[in-house]
């Protein structure tokens, strides 16, 4: 690890507008550090800011961004309305890593692509210009969807995928003010400029997670990969469903481990909404969701896993009771 | 840089040169408490298990410097052999370890999970969110964050298995 200054931070204006790398949980940042992925000149420690608290906000709640993602998991507020977001956040990592894991931390942790973690190795996303060790290397948990010929990695995350699909508003704060970033809108494709993840402008900063009125119906993450706990998706399909008369009055998704930001399609969710359930739309939606789908030679099985993870997803979802 | 922790009911006064340091190197180094064991470093084994507040963390992927003030329980304060722990206990009634290694973040980590669990904290498993019960799913599920490189897993699951029903 190289060497750095250490500050810690007793409120978030501390933080906000500091040049300085922020640190919360450290679980992605400290373990890149020591990969000299990562090697920030000085860091500036968030832990005791505050912003540690899940609070009523009208029908939907907000987040603080210090909430670990535990805590969050295990809150009864979002066991009750938002079943997505727990079980979501329950599908990823360890229980060590989601005790110490925060929220804000979630959101901005970096892409597990082996060529950005290895600094030998070329990558445009570490560093611009280098090229891209995945394209025609070994690129089996890498992109299908909006990636690039600058980079094909994915954003690994999970619960940001369930964020998308419930409409959460990231609320951040920078030297200019406040504002606002709507989760599906906050991380970003790659582009010619794969080394920006999301759309945090310099000297900004995370408050908090806005979750709007509980949305009801059956909330289904299921996530797909090479062993049942402990592991990054290969596809992961997060969905509401709400059903009225034997047909989807709503119907959200989001898809993980396919692309460089959770991956949300609303052609496909207005060709469920108002629908009876069935295998022949399901398929539609699937289509919908692929449009411009590109394997990459090892992750070209994600395309067909993709289809009967969300038609399996929406079988669950729809099927009348349990 | 000064940082105060109070690790096992005892309170330590480090001065760090560096704010490199991990929790896990200041807990082996400087406090000489060997039984907390680095293993990959990265988050990955869970052998670096430790309590802090309350909590089991990975101490390889936390510094010492962001612990000024915190409390800290490892193997050394869950029990000695003098005096072991019911999890310690269960862990050589069932053989649950081979060469021993992963061994005190075994059963760190089952200490705190067993905790969890009394909070009523859900897991991936647990369907309707609200009501976990201790099945060996359930505890093979939530001790993912271990591995065993021997292993043992079917006889620590029944260690911690009995820990619980006993503790019931």
């Amino acid at each position: 690890m190289r060497p750095f200054d250490y500050t810690r931070a007793h409120a978030p204006a501390d933080a906000v507008g500091a040049e300085a790398r922020i640190i919360a949980g450290g679980t992605n940042l400290l373990d890149l550090m020591k990969l000299q992925v990562e090697t920030p000149d000085r860091l500036i420690d968030i832990n005791h800011v505050g912003l540690d608290r899940v609070e009523r906000d009208g029908d939907g709640l907000r987040i603080g961004a210090l909430v670990r993602n535990s805590d969050l998991a295990a809150d009864p507020a979002v066991r009750e309305g938002w079943p997505l977001l727990s079980k979501a956040i329950l599908a990823g990592a360890s229980a060590q890593i989601r005790n110490r894991a925060t929220t804000g931390g979630n959101l901005m942790q970096r892409t597990r692509c082996y060529y950005f973690y290895d600094i030998d190795a070329p990558c445009n996303k570490r560093e611009p210009g280098s090229g891209c060790g995945a394209i025609g290397g070994n690129n089996r948990q890498h992109a299908i969807l909006g990636a690039s010929d600058h980079c094909i990695a994915t954003y690994p995350g999970d619960m940001a995928v369930a964020m998308s699909a419930l409409d959460a508003v990231i609320e951040v704060e920078g030297p200019a003010g406040k504002r606002e970033i709507r989760a599906a809108d906050f991380h970003r494709l790659p582009g010619d400029t794969p080394q920006r993840d999301n759309e945090l402008q310099s000297g900004e900063m995370i408050l908090s997670v806005r979750l709007p009125a509980p949305l009801g119906g059956r909330q289904i993450y299921r996530k797909v990969r090479d062993r049942r706990s402990y592991a990054f998706a290969l596809v992961s399909v997060a969905a509401v469903v709400v059903m009225e008369a034997g047909r989807m009055a709503t119907a959200r998704l989001a898809f993980g481990g396919v692309a460089h930001k959770p991956w949300r399609v609303p052609a496909a969710e207005s060709l469920l909404t108002g629908q009876p359930p069935s295998p022949e739309l399901f398929d539609r939606a699937a289509d919908a969701v692929l449009a411009g789908a590109r394997g990459q030679g090892h992750n070209d099985f994600k395309i067909p896993l993709l289809r009967r993870t969300l038609g399996a997803v929406l079988a669950e979802a729809t099927q009348e009771s349990k | 840089m000064d940082v105060t922790l109070t690790v096992n009911g005892a309170q330590h006064d480090l001065r760090l040169d560096d704010p490199r340091v991990s929790l896990l190197d200041a807990l082996r180094q400087h406090l000489d408490l060997n039984g907390t064991k680095k293993g990959c470093d990265h988050g990955q084994c869970g052998a670096c298990t430790v309590i802090v507040n309350g909590r089991r963390i990975n101490s390889c992927l936390s510094l010492a410097v962001m612990h000024d003030g915190d409390e800290i329980t490892t193997i050394e304060g869950i029990g000695t052999p003098d005096d072991l722990a019911p999890m310690q206990r269960a862990f050589i009634r069932h053989d649950g370890f081979q060469c021993g290694y992963c061994t005190p973040g075994q059963i760190v980590s089952a200490t705190a999970m067993l905790e969890e669990l009394r909070q009523g904290w859900p897991s991936q498993l647990s369907d309707d969110l609200k009501n976990p019960e201790l099945t060996d799913e359930e505890i093979r599920e939530r001790m993912s964050g271990n591995i065993c490189r021997c292993s043992c897993y079917p006889n620590i699951v029944d260690a911690i298995r009995e820990t619980a029903e006993g503790a019931a």
